[in-house]
């Protein structure tokens, strides 16, 4: 069973249902984010419908490129010999 | 009230006879010895044991109460789960090591007095040195210097604090202490080295991806969060530490996408989560200091999880690097199956144990008023799971196949991850059984609607930024620039200058002293040398000559003859006499 489920994700024939499901995902969870009651908020902006896929989406792109952008232009990465 | 066994002295006492078993029979009595402190982990009850007099100061090796007792049930169930992957381990000495550094952070974590903790503290980095070099090779070797030179230093700190508070309050009780002053911050470096705040923080993602394979998972476990425990007992409230933590929760996931490394990626997401926790000690209210307590509990199995994961594919590809690894998915279905579960428990999803206890550390940020601080762990949350969930494990069991040969590691591995994957399971759907260990009672509850959609969106949103920028993901051929720049480079320049300016000054003395000093030195010795020979030499020779031509003399009166005898008494008797009569 776990072969099976681990070859769903793995294997490159089931690459267009992956994209279904996961688009179907992303949207269910979206419509959820709407739907969900909001009597209970302990931060602003768990008062804001859909903001933690926003936030989620902006922070994924600003750790990825400001991280890069460190790497490279800010010298952090450096050739695997530096220290020998 | 004074009969208890000490968790951390059974895995002590317990490492000293493990080199007099070997083979089965040593893997049956590391197990005995881990459930022996379990058992005794199992039976404590708050109170204070095994107290004793020092120099008329009182030595506390048993301050139990609810925070020790779920540091030590987390401790001794992850040092079961670590024997239990290293189980195949041949090295005596590194199962040594492994008991010691487990039963030092026990000892930590049970100390009264800042003596007895000082010296578990100092046996924690010795044992914990020990996995790096039992490693051996060059990289090793290096690192493992550096990680106790790092210690040692950060121990010195702490020393240094505890005598300053020694001397300004005579007292070493191991309590909160007042804020302010050289004791209190020297106290607080010591400790947070320790937890790895940056800039203290290289020493771990230097040391932990060049310890062994099964070093590395105890290593994971014990020092960082020995220092969350520490924390939490002497300076809960300390304003300084909610922004130390919640920059390190960044500052992890900022290096880990610059790494390629597959350990040193789980080493920096040690710090940013520690970060969490870190955060939770400086907001310092109930419901942090149970969020800290809670997330350290969860971390240390979910980050087990992953060590052991990332340790079995090393261990069968002999790979590190994911650049050099890829497409293992279908070799090794069963170890990505239970390192998922921890990835998914590092990024909190819903129904593992990282939703429970995080949310705890970010709802008490949010609630204390601190919304900025809230805000940059979430921030830090969709990057642990772009690394640690999506960039990880796409490089090294999907992505392009590296044509690596692999097969599934040995069962105790598989088993060890397996007990690490059920405790996650279970603290994420039955979070009950954590909340009821933590210190203070607890009146939160995770499971809400709006809570649940909004980590859905943010994971889920995540990963959808994952598939748009894979691409820019791609690991990279390179290591990362951190602050043991500071201490490599400059060791460095410390032999530069040792070599060029410092041997040049020592060559321009001993000349100096060679035409200046030593030549005067060397005529008056000379000329010394000949008025002994010849004058003193001559006078004690002489004196000497004279009173042997003396005694030769003075020989030829014992002539032997009685008569002669006889008439020098009589001569001597009337010289008495005569004198006598004189006077």
């Amino acid at each position: 069973m776990i072969a099976k489920l681990v070859s769903f994700f793995g294997d490159p024939q089931y690459r267009a249902r992956r994209r279904q499901l996961f688009i179907i995902v992303l949207v269910m969870t979206l419509a959820a984010d709407f739907l969900v009651p909001r009597d209970h908020v302990e931060g602003f902006w768990q008062a804001i419908p859909g903001w933690g896929a926003l936030y989620g989406f902006v922070a994924c792109f600003l750790i990825v490129f400001v991280s890069k952008f460190l790497g490279h232009r800010g010298k952090l990465m450096r050739r695997e010999d530096y220290y020998d | 009230m004074t009969e208890w066994a000490h968790p951390g002295l059974v895995y002590i006492f317990g490492a000293l006879l493990i080199p007099l078993f070997k083979g089965r029979l040593r893997q049956g009595y590391l197990l005995l010895v881990t459930l022996l402190a379990l058992s005794a982990v199992f039976s404590l009850s708050p109170g204070q044991y095994t107290v004793f007099s020092y120099t008329g100061k009182a030595i506390i090796l048993g301050q139990v109460d609810k925070l020790s007792i779920l540091f030590a049930w987390v401790f001794s169930l992850m040092g079961l789960i670590g024997t239990v992957y290293a189980l195949q381990v041949r090295s005596a000495g590194e199962h040594v090591a492994a008991f010691l550094y487990v039963g030092s952070a026990l000892g930590v974590v049970f100390a009264g007095d800042f003596l007895s903790l000082f010296l578990f503290w100092e046996l924690m980095a010795f044992a914990s040195a020990y996995l790096v070099f039992v490693q051996g090779g060059k990289a090793a070797l290096a690192a493992g210097f550096r990680y106790l030179l790092v210690h040692i230093a950060g121990g010195l700190c702490l020393l240094g604090g505890i005598v300053l508070h020694y001397a300004a309050t005579g007292s070493i009780q191991f309590v909160p202490l007042s804020a302010g002053g050289a004791a209190f911050y020297l106290i607080l470096i010591g400790f947070i080295l320790n937890a790895a705040v940056p800039p203290l923080n290289a020493w771990l993602t230097d040391a932990y991806p060049e310890a062994t394979i099964t070093g590395a998972v105890f290593m994971s476990a014990f020092t960082t969060k020995t220092a969350v425990y520490v924390l939490l007992r002497c300076f809960p409230g300390t304003e300084v530490l909610i922004w130390l933590g919640a920059v390190m929760a960044i500052y992890g996931v900022i290096y880990a996408v610059l790494e390629n490394d597959a350990r040193r990626l789980l080493a920096y997401h040690i710090v940013s989560q520690v970060g969490y926790m870190v955060a939770g000690v400086g907001i310092g209210t109930e419901m942090a200091v149970n969020g800290a307590s809670a997330h350290a509990f969860a971390h240390i199995l979910y980050k087990g999880l992953l060590f052991m994961g990332a340790g079995a594919v090393i261990f069968v590809t002999g790979r590190r690097k994911l650049t050099e690894l890829g497409g293992l998915y279908k070799q090794m279905p069963v170890t990505l199956f239970l390192y998922m579960i921890g990835a998914f428990s590092i990024s909190a999803f819903p129904f593992f144990s990282g939703f429970v206890s995080k949310s705890m550390v970010i709802a008490a940020a949010t609630g204390d008023g601190h919304s900025l601080i809230a805000l940059m762990l979430l921030l830090a949350s969709s990057g642990t799971f772009l690394h640690t969930g999506l960039k990880l494990p796409y490089y090294m069991f999907f992505g392009k196949d590296s044509g690596l040969k692999a097969k599934e590691p040995p069962i105790n591995m598989l088993i060890a991850m397996s007990m690490a994957a059920s405790l996650c399971l279970m603290i994420g759907i039955f979070p009950s059984l954590l909340y009821g260990l933590l210190p203070y009672s607890v009146d939160f509850h995770p499971y809400t609607g709006v809570h649940l959609t909004e980590t859905m969106g943010l994971l889920l949103f995540t990963g959808l930024g994952f598939a748009l920028f894979l691409k820019h993901l791609a690991p990279e051929r390179t290591i990362s620039l951190d602050t043991d720049w500071f201490y490599r480079t400059g060791a460095r320049w410390l032999m530069w200058f040792a070599r060029r300016p410092l041997a040049r000054y020592e060559a321009v003395v001993s000349d100096f002293s060679n035409s200046l000093v030593i030549r005067p030195h060397t005529a008056i010795a000379k000329l010394g040398l000949w008025f002994d020979q010849h004058i003193v030499d001559g006078v004690v020779n002489g004196v000497a000559s004279g009173l042997i031509r003396c005694a030769a003399q003075l020989s030829q009166l014992q002539s032997g003859i009685l008569s002669q005898y006889a008439l020098g008494i009589v001569a001597g008797l009337v010289a008495c006499l005569l004198l006598y009569g004189f006077l």
